[in-house]
């Protein structure tokens, strides 16, 4: 196996105003580590789009992001309701968040599809009731 | 390797090593050595926090002596609008354009005659077709920095026309040159009054491959004292002014941004603001916008480190100048509708990724883990007493190798100190 670098945070899912933290911290690693603004930029998409997801929907999780040579990993987990219908959660506008929620600009059920979109894989293993664990992976050899 | 000539520099007689200005530093290029500041080059934007932070007035922005350069036969003034927001009382702006004249320049070309220009140009350019939106302002050359160094993927958004400044310089040399033919190139001398040191700086490197046009860029602070002894109020002055609105606007935060009709723009400043709405462009989650002004000093440039009036009181006098101007004075006719070739800029300054760790990936994760081990054994109270700016930046440096292998964490000696002398008790 491969060294690899691991960033973990706390997503705390009290609070709206720091939701984007540990993207933007993840950025300014990556950025260190001399990776290229595109890849940067996808990593921090996929992050922040799954750092919301948890802020709205699950009350919070941790999110770790390994850093591999050849690929990077994010990995999100809470242990909030779940998704029932994940085909239809992936649709492109389809949201389940709360008017109070979509009063301040989120739930434009873009969320899950950015992330498929901004990375190489993905996979989301949930259950109702338990929680929802995202592994997203974007490769570094392109 | 570095050939950016800064215009922020250091009294090393005056500097104590108090660490203020480390701490204050958008892009933790200073560091405290053997006793004083050092600022890193590479990293340093020119914002000029540290010269508004620094209680010892160690810091200070670089310019030239306006009585230096009187060998110019032809000597233009180029008064940025954040000048006419420094006075007093003051509700013509011909007042000062005539103490300009008073004090030894042979012509005035206002810079907010310019800008009325570039806010038609930009209104024509947010309509062409395949350019990336938001369209970011380049008229803030902290903010066009910052994006080269530290934010390569949006440098496609930034406006790639020239600052009001420069397309002042250029029309006010051709002015000069129509109607005084006998002039010769080197006899005319173009005078940017500046607001701030990131202008210095620009007009002393370019910003790509474009070479300013202005000569000599002096402080606003130095014109300012110069014309408050020049200027008489007794006399009404020659109605001059070729300024609107519009132009005087662009010396505040907003002021660019509201002159191109249209309500989907964003306006914010402050360095630190702007980084953070950088970030937000970056990652997609701003609102649709079109237009995205960015002034790094608080106010825009009334609030440079040049100025010497209170950005907020010279914000309030613009409104008093402004009662009286028309909208704008300067409008593009049916034919001009276009923006001329030569106000483009053709390159943008290549990416330095100034923070990157080594140029080898797997070298680069290795000096991380070892930062994150280092930081994690540190206290993380950011006090900035062993001269770096955090703890973070603290294990940076000693695994890049900046500073000597054996420097110690203050708080931790201490800390150390003190229970080796209670268990000796």
């Amino acid at each position: 196996m491969n060294d690899s670098l691991t960033f973990h945070f706390d997503v705390d899912g009290t609070d709206f105003t720091s939701a984007g933290q540990a993207s933007a911290s993840v950025k300014r690693n990556l950025r260190q580590l001399g990776l290229s603004p595109e890849i940067i930029r996808r990593v921090s998409i996929a992050m922040y789009e799954g750092e919301i997801n948890m802020v709205i929907h699950a009350g919070g999780g941790v999110a770790d992001v390994n850093v591999y040579e050849d690929k990077i990993e994010i990995v999100l987990a809470d242990h909030g309701p779940g998704i029932k219908d994940v085909a239809l959660a992936m649709q492109e506008g389809y949201s389940t968040a709360s008017d109070k929620v979509r009063s301040l600009g989120f739930g434009a059920g873009m969320g899950l599809p950015n992330m498929k979109r901004y990375t190489d894989e993905m996979q989301i293993d949930t259950e109702v009731g338990k929680g929802t664990k995202i592994t997203m992976y974007v490769n570094l050899d392109r | 390797m570095n050939y950016y000539k800064h215009s922020v520099e250091l009294d090393v007689e005056k500097c104590t090593g108090c660490t203020t200005c480390i701490r204050h530093c958008p892009t933790e290029a200073i560091r405290i050595k053997d006793g004083h500041a050092h600022i890193n080059t590479d990293r340093c934007i020119d914002c000029g926090e540290c010269i508004r932070v620094c209680q010892h007035k160690a810091k200070k922005a670089m310019c030239s002596k306006f009585e230096h350069y009187l060998h110019y036969k032809w000597k233009i003034a180029l008064p940025a609008p954040a000048l006419f927001g420094q006075f007093d009382g003051l509700e013509d702006i011909n007042y000062v354009i005539q103490g300009l004249h008073d004090i030894g320049f042979d012509d005035v070309f206002e810079v907010a005659k310019a800008a009325e220009l570039v806010s038609a140009y930009t209104r024509l350019y947010l309509k062409m077709e395949g350019i990336k939106k938001p369209v970011i302002s380049s008229a803030c050359p902290v903010i066009s920095r910052l994006i080269a160094l530290r934010f390569p993927y949006l440098k496609d958004n930034v406006m790639p026309l020239l600052p009001p400044m420069e397309v002042a310089a250029i029309l006010a040399r051709a002015k000069a040159k129509k109607e005084h033919p006998e002039l010769k190139d080197e006899d005319i001398g173009i005078f940017f009054i500046s607001p701030c040191a990131a202008k210095v700086s620009y007009i002393r490197n370019g910003y790509g491959d474009y070479k300013s046009n202005i000569n000599v860029v002096v402080s606003l602070s130095e014109i300012y004292f110069l014309l408050v002894s020049a200027m008489k109020k007794d006399k009404t002055p020659q109605q001059e002014t070729e300024a609107g609105v519009i132009g005087i606007g662009w010396a505040t935060s907003g002021g660019e941004a509201s002159a191109l009709f249209n309500d989907r723009y964003l306006a914010a400043d402050g360095i630190e603001n702007c980084i953070k709405i950088l970030d937000q462009i970056e990652n997609g989650n701003i609102p649709q916008l079109e237009f995205v002004e960015l002034n790094a000093c608080i106010g825009g440039c009334v609030g440079g480190v040049m100025t010497i009036e209170n950005p907020f009181i010279a914000k309030t006098r613009l409104q008093t100048v402004r009662r009286y101007m028309p909208v704008s004075r300067n409008h593009l006719s049916a034919e001009e509708q276009f923006v001329p070739e030569e106000y483009f800029l053709n390159t943008f300054p290549s990416y330095t990724p100034i923070n990157r760790l080594s140029n080898n990936l797997g070298e680069s994760m290795r000096m991380m883990s070892r930062i994150q081990q280092i930081r994690q054994s540190l206290p993380g109270i950011d006090c900035g007493a062993c001269g770096s700016p955090t703890c973070r930046a603290f294990a940076e440096d000693l695994v890049r190798g900046k500073i000597s292998p054996d420097s110690k964490c203050v708080v931790l000696e201490s800390q150390q100190n003190k229970n080796d002398t209670e268990e000796r008790q």
